[in-house]
């Protein structure tokens, strides 16, 4: 599976995504810096890594939904390719209008860091093919703006969509409707606030990120 | 030609930021605050003549999200 790690100056998780898809993929990522104005050809999944690109000035995710990579990430989306926002990423994606809504500020003020139990709401995407749909999985989450918030008819349609992929068990940052991470109307973008790089082997603790990268792999990897 | 924008959230949004400053000010024994909600303030200087549409252009491109937030410009007359 070909992929990519987008970095954003100010992004602190690319080296974690890059790990993480090189141990389950067998293949290291092409890291892409942000004023790249094209994607490296063949690509089978773009990643946008956490962190605090930009100092998240303005707004979260808002400088570098507006950077040249970013409109190449939107075509690639456009094509079809596999496009994993996670947590600054998932905030990004938003204000570049390949998701919906926003994330504000936690509910509580407070920048929430620890693992949290999510209920996998949908198993039919790429991203969550290995999960069952009503598992429970657990992440961490490590977020000040995580908070999901969309007007009623957009929650509304996302849940009759089946593009809710993910809900915090319990109550984590204020979310809409305890949403964690969302799918686009294609199923082909996912954006998530916890985090499953950070979850992929023994040594973290948690490894229920790991079939997330798994089911990927399964999904849109070509034969190597 | 100095302009202001002003970029708050949208009505039924929740801010935490304004609940938060809100408490702080009873804290402080303030009453008679019934609501606080914070925004933000955005000063430019543009060329004389800059077009409304490009104003306009600019904040739906970046300086408000308008999934949340609304926006106001405002062209500020420099005292002579």
């Amino acid at each position: 599976m070909r992929s990519a790690v987008i970095v954003f100056p100010g992004s602190n998780c690319d080296r974690d995504m890059a790990e993480a898809l090189k141990l389950v993929t067998g293949r290291a990522p092409d890291m892409v810096w942000h004023r790249e104005a094209a994607l490296p050809s063949g690509l089978d999944l773009v990643a946008v890594p956490g962190g605090f690109s930009y100092g998240d000035y303005l707004r979260s995710g808002a400088m570098a939904a507006r950077s040249p990579v970013m409109r190449a990430v939107g075509e690639a989306a456009q094509r079809g390719v596999a496009v994993l926002g996670v947590c600054n990423g998932f905030q990004v994606l938003t204000e570049a209008r390949l998701l919906p809504g926003a994330l504000m500020r936690n509910a509580g003020i407070r920048f929430v860091c620890r693992d949290a139990t999510l209920k996998v709401e949908n198993s039919q995407s790429a991203f969550t093919a290995s999960y069952a749909t009503g598992e429970e999985i657990v992440l961490p989450v490590a977020h000040h703006d995580g908070n999901y918030q969309a007007d009623p008819e957009t929650l509304d349609r996302l849940e009759g969509e089946g593009r809710v992929a993910f809900r915090y068990a319990g109550k984590v940052n204020g979310s809409a409707r305890n949403i964690a991470g969302i799918l686009n109307e294609a199923g082909n973008v996912l954006g998530m606030m916890p985090h499953p790089e950070r979850a992929v082997e023994p040594a973290h603790g948690l490894t229920d990120g790991r079939r997330l990268f798994e089911g990927l792999l399964e999904a849109v990897g070509q034969p190597a | 030609m100095k302009v202001r924008v002003y970029v708050t959230l949208k009505n039924g949004v929740l801010d935490p930021q304004g609940r938060a400053i809100h408490h702080a000010l009873e804290g402080l024994g303030f009453g008679g605050v019934s609501d606080v909600r914070a925004g933000k303030l955005i000063e430019l200087d543009v060329a004389d003549g800059t077009a409304d549409a490009a104003l306009d252009e600019m904040c739906r491109k970046l300086l408000a999200n308008t999934v949340i937030e609304n926006y106001r410009i405002e062209r500020v007359e420099e005292a002579a």
